[in-house]
């Protein structure tokens, strides 16, 4: 069993999309309303043919004349009159009005394959556009014999062989005005051009696509001087390959904080704080890390211009001029009102493809105003984007105040791997700035509030003070901290006070138990002394008595 | 859809030599892919319509676009067969096997179109 063959549009993200481009050999049906870009798709599709693949194509145009066309997508870079003289597409414009034909009996729309075939012999063609072919309706009336050959005219560019694009208007709760995609049953895509809150989004979809699988989903779409570009789905899944290596975050205390010396790579990081923070300065100390180690950056700024964010950075010591200069950063400045969600994501994409950035910035998210669920979905893939990519991707979110977590932070929170909250305590007369992290997926960070200080030389972690009074920071802190000193010094005077009391009381004792000594040993002596004297004495009265008896013996 | 009867004569381009033009000279081209009923309708109502109605002050020239494809862009040809007429100006077309005579004489402004029609 062979798969079905297809023929490549050129067209960025809608190979993609649609698996290899439309199905070969076969016509496909490109409608939709006024301005959606139905023309410009089906010239893409034969320019990038002829100049991509080799394959010739015929532009068979029921609408514009062929010098109106070639100068409507020259802004697209596109020289038709080029690819014309080199055999490589044939313009054929079919005209026809109705007040200058009448009609006398049967007829066919031979005349059409005539020329068809004239054209596709001319420049070997494997490509054909028809442009649009319910022209032809308003031309003719007999609207029978019409759709009769266009059905067979649909078939015989089958038998041909050749891949076709069948552009049509989109009707009134239909998808042609005339009914056509009931012959071209293969494949057909919807284009949409739709204004919410005044602003545009072109939108893309596969309606159907026989015997291939297909994204089923609306894709934004944007057409500009590098032609079009369908925002690519490759992320749907989760699939997306993970890395242990980390980056920098630029603030070496955070590195320390995060417990493995930076973000994942490729991991998606918000930030999260109220005005004045300094969320964009954490942005531009990663972005400086990691042009100092010769990776390439790419900031979208959606609240200030370059040159601003430059200098405001120069203050905290963050120098981005070198690095723009060096070719490793480049900052991409809109205003969010510009361009609708899915506009701006298909140019960040663009922006991302053309770059090839390893890290990114997104300041802020917040700054997009829309329904909910749509900048939701906008970020979701911006984020599978760049996951799909390897690359680390930081966006800085805009907290209401009083809030700890707005509704977009809460929306965004699922598929940020790392989310770092700022905020602003205020006590005392001022405003200290504390950090957190919230979550860390897959690192054992630090769980402790610290407060920080943007100084000139960067950002700085300062342990902050967290107490039975709760956080103090600033010169609350300091307060609070000198009064612990001051309670440890007396503490420590207290000790030394008992110890110098004992030492006395011990002094004294001993004292007294060497007076008591003294005392004993005086007594002892004296009765030593008594001692001595009694026997003395009794010596004595011996003597005296041996005399006495003597002196009486020898008197009688 | 190719004609296999080459022994028809009406696969050459003039039927007719063009005469110098000159005013109420009619100038007709009749497009034509192969040698169809159709194309046959088509050739040999032209003829009895031009003797009918225009008889000494016609020619035409039946282009065969299975053999000159080429010109079918030329003149705008979309549908087949295809009456043109070149001269007198304006260019003026009339579509189908030219059955409906009314219709053609209109078409060719030869007969005015009538109020009924309007």
């Amino acid at each position: 069993m062979q798969a079905l063959e297809k023929s490549a549009t050129g067209i960025a993200g809608l190979d993609e999309l649609t698996f290899g481009g439309l199905p070969a050999g076969r016509p496909s049906l490109i409608c939709g309303g006024a301005g959606c870009g139905k023309t410009i798709f089906a010239i893409s599709y034969l320019v990038n043919g002829a100049v991509k693949f080799g394959e010739g194509g015929v532009f068979m145009s029921f609408e514009e004349r062929a010098a109106d066309l070639e100068a409507n997508v020259a802004s697209l870079g596109y020289d038709l009159s080029d690819l014309v003289a080199k055999k490589q597409l044939a313009i054929d414009h079919v005209h026809i009005e109705r007040s200058e034909i009448e009609e006398s009996g049967d007829y066919d729309l031979e005349g059409l394959f005539v020329r068809l075939a004239h054209a596709i012999d001319s420049v070997g063609a494997k490509r054909v556009v028809l442009d649009t072919i319910e022209a032809l309706f308003s031309g003719l009336t007999d609207t029978v014999v019409l759709r009769a050959e266009i059905r067979r005219l649909f078939s015989w560019l089958k038998d041909r062989g050749v891949t076709a694009i069948i552009t049509a208007e989109r009707g009134e709760g239909t998808l042609t005005r005339y009914g056509i995609e009931e012959y071209v049953s293969d494949c057909v895509i919807l284009l949409d051009n739709r204004v919410t809150e005044q602003v545009t989004t072109r939108l893309l979809r596969v309606i159907k696509y026989r015997g291939s699988a297909h994204g089923t989903n609306e894709y934004p779409f944007l057409i500009d001087a590098d032609g079009i570009n369908v925002l690519p789905i490759t992320s749907a899944g989760l699939g997306h390959p993970i890395s242990d290596e980390t980056i920098s975050t630029g603030i070496a205390d955070l590195d320390d904080m995060l417990g493995v010396k930076g973000y994942f790579v490729g991991s998606s990081v918000l930030i999260s704080g109220l005005a004045g923070t300094g969320k964009s300065t954490f942005g531009a100390s990663f972005v400086n890390a990691a042009c100092e180690r010769g990776k390439r950056a790419l900031f979208f700024a959606f609240e200030e211009s370059p040159d601003q964010i430059a200098r405001n950075m120069k203050s905290v010591g963050i120098l981005l001029k070198r690095h723009v200069e060096a070719g490793l950063l480049a900052f991409e400045a809109a205003r969010p009102s510009l361009y609708g969600f899915e506009m701006h994501l298909a140019r960040m994409n663009r922006d991302i493809e053309r770059f090839k950035p390893d890290v990114i910035v997104v300041d802020p998210i917040s700054a997009f105003r829309g329904p909910e669920f749509e900048i939701h979905a906008t970020l979701v893939r911006l984020a599978d984007i760049c996951k799909s990519k390897g690359i680390t991707a930081l966006f800085t979110s805009l907290s209401s105040s009083g809030e700890a977590m707005s509704d977009s932070d809460r929306g965004v929170s699922s598929m940020m791997d790392t989310w770092l909250s700022l905020s602003d305590v205020e006590a005392n007369g001022e405003r200290n700035r504390v950090l957190y992290l919230l979550k860390s997926r897959g690192m054992d960070h630090s769980k402790q509030l610290r407060e920080y200080r943007l100084t000139r030389e960067g950002v700085h972690l300062v342990d902050a003070y967290v107490g039975p009074a709760g956080v103090l920071t600033g010169t609350a802190r300091l307060v609070q901290e000198a009064h612990e000193r001051n309670a440890a010094l007396e503490r420590q005077q207290a000790t030394e006070r008992r110890r110098r009391e004992l030492a006395r009381k011990r002094e004294s004792a001993e004292r007294e138990i060497a007076e008591k000594r003294q005392a004993l040993d005086m007594e002892e002596e004296d009765l030593r002394r008594l001692i001595e004297q009694e026997e003395a004495r009794e010596e004595v009265i011996g003597s005296e008595r041996s005399e006495l008896a003597t002196i009486r013996g020898a008197r009688q | 859809m190719m004609s296999n009867s080459p022994t028809d004569v009406n696969g050459t381009k003039r039927t007719t030599p063009i005469r110098e033009s000159h005013d109420g000279e009619f100038n007709l081209r009749l497009y034509v892919a192969g040698q169809t009923p159709k194309s046959l309708t088509a050739i040999a109502n032209l003829k009895t319509l031009c003797e009918d109605h225009l008889a000494g002050r016609y020619n035409i020239e039946v282009i065969d676009l299975l053999v000159t494809p080429q010109l079918a862009a030329g003149d705008q040809i979309v549908a087949l067969p295809t009456l043109v007429r070149r001269l007198p100006p304006p260019l003026k077309r009339v579509i189908g096997d030219l059955s409906n005579t009314e219709r053609v004489l209109v078409g060719l402004d030869i007969r005015p179109r009538s109020p009924v029609l309007k």
